[in-house]
């Protein structure tokens, strides 16, 4: 078949307009990180004031980079794709428009009401009902839209990247409606429709695979497209993409129990949880290999593309924390690394290294384009932001590492006497320089972001004083 | 539902998690095989086909699965099948070893009474007064104490706001050796009754003649009248001039001690406040978290602080 195809006109606008939130809400989400970061290190930061508290703004912070950040980026990233590789226009321009602003409503809402105290108390599922309501109803709109465009298709085949935004979408709409049933009280407050451990099983059911379909499927559907595209390289196994993608979806399910180990979770169900996150490994790792391997022949790219770098060095965090998960996952050591910041780290390998690092190289590639162009204003910058984006994450995970053994094993030293050898506060205490690091490589992290929203205005300035109006192919 | 999650499953959910556990990994081993064949050659250098279709540009390769990823899988899933053999995991199954984090847990305890009662044991025949005099028993007693007690009491056992201090010579229940034990064994529960219905003038005027007591600053014309309040309302627990009563908790008034004072709050409000809306204070129970051999070490740690 040939790469010469007609060009459709696509829906750019909503691209663009996730596109450039995305760069908003990660500005704000990491700022907010860096902040909660330097109130671990000097607690006054917390000002004595409730809604400045970091048990308020810890969520917060979450759910901007989460759920602000990750999902414009998915939200952008997949309407693009699904346009170009199915070479038709989304199907509805007006329900489109409505996932947007109806996203950006939920973000604000949170924003407000995550301060003021209004939570549910579930991870990741902070949001009482009302604002649950409108998620699953903008998330059913996107379900629409992104699946009623794959039908529309011009092309025969689906391609890889939309069977993994696909399971994302489907996915997360299932996981968010049976997590938060919940039973309201008043206009801001409700419980919770199950009890204990179900409850707590529900939960990290919820949580884990917020963390597999959202922050790993969607992001493979990412780097699907991206990749490849970026390095002008074929896929590099059709094959593999297909056995990594169904073992993926069918174990990711099965893993969240492994954040109940030795809990009142029965045994069988925290087994269940670890044996499947171990079988997890080589799914997750199929989609490295394919995103790695997709550059041979194209290695030298790396050299003067520091777009490709934040690509490739997405994967490589990538593959370091889904090993690093399996491994978690088993009991011996979750018993020490479980409570401890060994666990912030590692999700923060996958949230900064991985999640970051792909969208950040993804836009790089996108708005230029989005805005009738094909390089950002300036490829220096982008070297710049990969080399504090890189040297960030390692400073905040090795951190982290060093942090979370030291309290692990603290926590569990006994003297010979049978009693513990260290109070809990001699283990914070232990920890503070570990939190000043963490704290300069968020900010290391935070400052590349800003220097990315620099080189994305510059770009969108300059294509448009180039060019008017703006063309609609890229 | 409940025997879902209860200790043995009805079979019916017993069988229906063997099956979709099973189902899960077979699935996983089918998905595997079935693809791990290919007819076209492994690329290296991208002059090998690829499948033919075509996505916005970008081609696809249909080389073999990498060997040493498909050994990996297949070596997850026979760990994984092994591990359910040996573990409890398949249902109702408890696995050929037996295993369960209640057996662990005591396991582990079984190890910790055989190896560390006997230590504590010792100490507790050991009188109070004369542990306290105990150096190296006191340092294992200080490490017990700031695990478990300084949460609430502080490191350095002076207390807080609502927690009493330790190292003073006030004591709600008791100083003596058996008082202490008794406390840390069984815990306490004290309660201050609210008292908003004698009024606000009433309040104030109570206040000042608690404030005599100790020799705070007060207004006499008022305390003068709020004695014959206390006289009716609180003496039957603070007893005549206030000195308290140790059997049921209630504080001596006399001695300038004040549990319910914050840091930089004037007596006078602090009383007021207790006064008006009462107090509950709670000690817990220790007996069941550490043992009674640990509770007397501790005891021994708490005296040794104000003796």
């Amino acid at each position: 078949m040939s790469t010469a195809f007609e060009h459709p006109t696509y829906n750019y606008k909503v691209v663009r307009q996730f596109a450039i939130m995305t760069v908003v809400w990660g500005i704000v989400g990491m700022a907010l990180g860096v902040f909660i970061a330097a109130q671990l290190v000097w607690p006054e930061l917390n000002f004595g004031l409730p809604w400045t508290s970091f048990g308020r703004l810890r969520p917060l912070h979450t759910n901007a980079v989460i759920f602000a950040f990750g999902g414009s980026a998915l939200i952008a990233t997949s309407y693009y794709v699904v346009q170009r590789t199915c070479q038709t226009r989304l199907i509805s321009d007006k329900l489109a428009a409505f996932t947007f602003w109806g996203w950006q409503l939920v973000i604000v809402l949170a924003a407000i009401t995550l301060p003021l105290g209004f939570t549910t108390s579930k991870e990741y599922a902070e949001l009482e009902w009302p604002i649950d309501i409108l998620i699953a109803v903008v998330w059913i709109a996107y379900a629409i839209v992104f699946l009623g465009t794959i039908q529309q298709r011009k092309t025969s085949h689906i391609y890889v990247a939309n069977w993994f935004y696909a399971a994302f979408i489907l996915t997360i709409a299932v996981l968010h409606i049976v997590n938060s049933a919940e039973i309201p009280v008043s206009a801001m407050k409700s419980y919770s429709a199950y009890a204990g451990t179900i409850d707590a099983m529900a939960q990290w059911w919820y949580g884990h695979n917020a963390v597999g379909f959202l922050l790993t499927a969607g992001f493979l559907g990412m780097m699907y497209y991206f990749v490849p595209k970026q390095a002008e390289r074929p896929v590099y196994s059709y094959r593999l993409s297909i056995v990594h993608f169904w073992a993926l979806i069918t174990t990711y399910m099965w893993a969240g129990s492994h954040h109940l180990h030795y809990t009142a979770l029965p045994d069988w169900a925290q087994s269940l949880g670890m044996i499947m996150s171990i079988i997890l490994l080589a799914p997750s790792w199929g989609g490295m290999i394919n995103g790695m391997m997709t550059l041979s022949g194209a290695w030298h790219k790396l050299r003067t593309d520091p777009t490709l770098r934040f690509l490739v060095v997405a994967l490589s965090f990538y593959g370091m924390s889904t090993f690093e998960g399996p491994m978690m996952a088993v009991k011996t050591v979750n018993a020490l690394s479980h409570y401890t910041d060994w666990t912030i780290g590692h999700v923060h390998s996958g949230a900064l290294g991985w999640v970051a690092m792909i969208t950040i190289g993804s836009m790089y590639h996108l708005i230029p384009r989005l805005f009738g162009g094909i390089e950002m204003y300036s490829v220096k910058l982008i070297a710049v932001h990969f080399w504090l984006a890189t040297i960030g994450t390692v400073l905040y995970i090795t951190s982290m590492w060093v942090n979370g053994i030291l309290q692990g094993l603290m926590w569990r030293a006994v003297n010979a006497d049978g009693t513990l050898m260290y109070t809990f506060v001699e283990a914070l205490e232990a920890s503070h320089p570990g939190y000043v690091v963490r704290f300069i490589g968020g900010a290391f992290f935070a400052f590349g972001m800003l220097l990315m929203a620099y080189n994305v205005y510059m770009t969108t300035r300059s294509i448009a004083r180039e060019q008017e109006p703006v063309l609609q192919t890229a | 539902m409940n025997n879902l999650w209860g200790d043995t499953l009805s079979s019916f959910w017993s069988i229906w998690i063997i099956v979709i556990t099973l189902g899960t990994i077979i699935f996983c081993w089918w998905v595997l095989f079935a693809n791990r064949k290919t007819d076209k050659q492994p690329s290296v250098d991208g002059e090998v086909e690829t499948t033919g279709h075509t996505a916005d540009g970008i081609d696809e390769y249909d080389n073999p699965l990498p060997r040493w990823w498909f050994m990996l899988f297949v070596g997850t899933i026979i760990f994984s099948v092994a591990y359910l053999l040996l573990y409890p995991g398949l249902g109702n199954f408890k696995g050929v070893l037996d295993w369960s984090q209640e057996g662990q847990w005591d396991e582990e305890i079984a190890y910790a009474q055989e190896q560390y009662a006997p230590i504590f044991a010792k100490y507790s025949e050991v009188p109070v007064p004369e542990l306290a005099q105990d150096g190296d028993a006191m340092q294992v007693a200080e490490r017990i104490y700031l695990n478990n007690c300084s949460v609430c009491h502080g490191s350095n056992a002076q207390g807080g706001y609502g927690f009493p201090n330790l190292t003073d010579d006030a004591w709600l229940y008791g100083g003596e050796p058996e008082n202490i034990v008794t406390t840390l064994n069984n815990g306490r529960n004290g309660l201050m009754p609210a008292w908003q219905q004698l009024g606000d003038n009433n309040l104030e005027n109570v206040t000042s003649y608690v404030l005599s007591l100790s020799g705070e600053e007060h207004d006499a014309n008022k305390a003068s009248q709020g004695e014959a309040i206390f006289a009716s309302a609180c003496v039957a627990c603070h007893g005549p001039g206030g000195k308290g009563n140790q059997a049921i908790g209630a504080p001596d008034l006399t001695d300038d001690a004040w549990l319910y004072r914050q840091p930089g709050q004037e007596t006078h409000a602090a009383v007021l406040e207790t006064l008006r809306n009462g107090r509950n204070g709670h000690m817990p129970a220790q007996a069941a978290y550490i043992g009674e051999d640990k509770v007397h070490l501790v005891a021994a740690y708490v005296y040794s602080l104000s003796n």
